[in-house]
C-alpha cells in the first residue's frame, strides 16, 4: 500500500531519460512514456539535460561525475522547481543517486561542485533538494498494485516472467538509505518491485536466481566473449526457469541481453530463445496500449509473434 | 587447484544427483574454489572463516576487500548459499533436480564472473596478459 503523501508526490515528476533512452533503449523511452499517460502520470522532461557521467567519465574523476549529475539535479530543481526526479536507467538512477550522497557527505565533492556550477554559470545543487526514484519506484508508489490491476485490460495472464534488475539497481547500499526499510520498500538483496507490478498485471513471475546478477555491461566492448558467456548463463538460467519472457528495467541491461544473445549464436553457436521486453512494454500491453504504442518493433529481440500467441498484442 | 575453465566445464555438465544434500556441499565446494582462485591470483591466503554459517560467503567478502566492483556478485554467492539451504534444509524430490540445476548455474556464474575480473586485473593465465608469461620475462 502505497503512502498517500508519497503518491500525490509522484504524480508529477522531473523525467530525466538520459542518453541510452535516446539511442538504443528509445523502446523504453516511448513505453515509459506511454504508460505515464496511460496511468494518469506527468513527467516533465528536463530542459537541456547532459549526461549523467555513466561509467566513463565516473572512471576517469568521479568528482567530474558528481557535478554532471548535480546539473541535472540542478535544473530540476531550481529552474524547474521539481521535488522529484524519475530516472528509468540504472546508470543514470545510480550516477544521481551517488551524487546525492557524495554531496550530502563529502566536503570535496561539494567544493568541487560548486566551483564547476559557478563555472558554468547555474545554481549549485544542494544534497537534499530533490528526491531521485527510478521508474519501478514512480509506477509502484505513484499507482500501486491494487490500482494497477483494476486498470488492466489485457491481462498478462499465461506469460512467465523472469524479471531481471542487473547490479546497478541496488548496489550499493549506501547510497539507497530508502531501501531495506521493511515492509513496501524495495530490498537490495532481493528486489522485487518489477515482480510485484508485473504480477498486478497478471504475469506468471518465475523463480530466477540470477535476478542482480552481472551481464559483464563493463567487459562489453573490452572483452566481449566475456560478456557474451555471461549474457548466455543468464538467458539459460531464465529458459530454465520455465521463462518465456525476461522483463527489464534498464536499457543497457535490456540491450546488452539481446546483443549478447545474437553474439551467443553467431560466435558460440548457442541459441536461446527467451524474449527481451522492458517492464513499461509489458505494462502497456496490460493497459490495452498496442504493441507498437510501447515501442515492440523497436526491440532487437523479436517478441511479436509470442505476444499474439499469448493474444497481448 | 581445479582451473577456472575445468570448473565450468564439470559445472555445464552438472548431472543431477538423488542425493540433493550431496550434490548441494560438491557445488558449494566448486563456488568456493573459484573465490578462492581470485584470492590467491591477489597473492593472499584465502580465509577459512565464516560468515553467516558459509565459508563461501567470508570468501567473498575477502575478495572484495579493496575492490568493490567484486561486490557484484555478492548476490549471486548468496543465492549459491540460499539454493545450499534449499536442498539440505527442505528437501523435495519434486523440485531438487531443477534446485541444483540451478544452483550450477550460479556457480558457473560466478567462475565467469571472476574469469573476467581475473583477466581485466591482468591476474589470471590468459594469453599475453598470462602471469607466468609475465613472471618470466620480467
Amino acid at each position: 500500500m502505497s503512502n498517500p503523501d508519497t503518491k500525490q508526490k509522484y504524480q508529477h515528476v522531473a523525467y530525466y531519460p538520459g542518453c541510452a533512452l535516446e539511442g538504443t533503449g528509445h523502446a523504453y523511452n516511448r513505453s515509459t512514456r506511454a504508460v505515464g499517460k496511460a496511468l494518469g502520470l506527468e513527467l516533465d522532461e528536463v530542459k537541456n539535460w547532459n549526461c549523467c557521467g555513466a561509467m566513463e567519465v565516473k572512471n576517469i574523476d568521479p568528482k567530474l561525475q558528481t557535478y554532471l549529475s548535480s546539473r541535472v539535479m540542478s535544473i530540476a530543481a531550481n529552474q524547474m522547481g521539481a521535488k522529484v526526479v524519475m530516472a528509468p536507467c540504472n546508470g543514470c538512477y545510480h550516477n544521481l543517486k551517488k551524487a546525492e550522497y557524495d554531496l550530502a557527505h563529502d566536503a570535496e565533492s561539494r567544493e568541487v561542485t560548486q566551483r564547476l556550477s559557478s563555472k558554468a554559470g547555474h545554481e549549485t545543487y544542494r544534497a537534499g533538494q530533490l528526491e531521485t526514484i527510478h521508474a519501478l519506484d514512480w509506477i509502484k508508489h505513484g499507482i500501486g498494485e491494487e490500482e494497477l490491476k483494476r486498470r488492466v485490460r489485457n491481462s498478462l495472464r499465461g506469460l512467465k516472467v523472469a524479471n531481471y534488475y542487473g547490479c546497478m539497481y541496488t548496489r550499493p547500499r549506501h547510497i539507497f538509505p530508502e531501501k531495506d526499510q521493511g515492509p513496501g520498500s524495495e530490498s537490495t538483496s532481493k528486489p522485487h518491485f518489477m515482480d510485484d507490478l508485473l504480477a498486478a498485471a497478471g504475469a506468471v513471475n518465475v523463480e530466477f536466481p540470477l535476478k542482480t546478477a552481472c551481464c559483464g555491461g563493463a567487459h562489453t566492448l573490452s572483452d566481449s566473449d566475456i560478456s557474451t558467456k555471461l549474457v548466455l548463463n543468464i538467458l539459460r538460467a531464465a529458459e530454465a526457469a520455465g521463462a518465456d519472457v525476461i522483463a527489464t528495467e534498464c536499457p543497457t541491461c535490456h540491450s546488452g541481453l539481446e546483443m549478447h544473445q545474437v553474439r551467443a549464436e553467431k560466435v558460440l553457436g548457442q541459441k536461446t530463445t527467451v524474449r527481451m521486453l522492458y517492464f513499461t512494454q509489458l505494462i502497456g500491453l496490460a493497459l490495452g496500449l498496442s504493441a507498437r504504442k510501447v515501442g515492440v518493433h523497436e526491440n532487437v529481440s523479436e517478441s511479436l509473434e509470442l505476444l499474439k500467441e499469448k493474444q497481448l498484442a | 587447484m581445479t582451473s577456472l575453465a575445468i570448473v565450468e566445464a564439470k559445472l555445464d555438465a552438472w548431472p543431477a544427483e538423488p542425493d540433493g544434500a550431496s550434490a548441494a556441499r560438491s557445488l558449494l565446494a566448486l563456488a568456493e574454489e573459484v573465490l578462492e582462485q581470485w584470492i590467491l591470483a591477489r597473492g593472499e591466503t584465502p580465509t577459512k572463516e565464516q560468515r553467516e554459517g558459509f565459508r563461501l560467503l567470508a570468501l567473498h567478502r575477502q575478495g572484495a576487500q579493496g575492490d568493490p566492483s567484486f561486490n557484484a556478485c555478492r548476490e549471486t554467492c548468496r543465492e549459491i548459499a540460499y539454493h545450499y539451504n534449499l536442498l539440505n534444509l527442505q528437501p523435495d524430490p519434486q523440485l531438487d533436480e531443477q534446485r541444483q540445476r540451478m544452483m550450477a548455474m550460479l556457480a558457473k556464474h560466478l567462475a565467469l564472473f571472476v574469469a573476467g575480473k581475473m583477466q581485466s586485473a591482468k591476474l589470471g593465465e590468459f594469453c599475453c596478459s598470462s602471469r607466468a608469461l609475465r613472471t618470466a620475462s620480467a
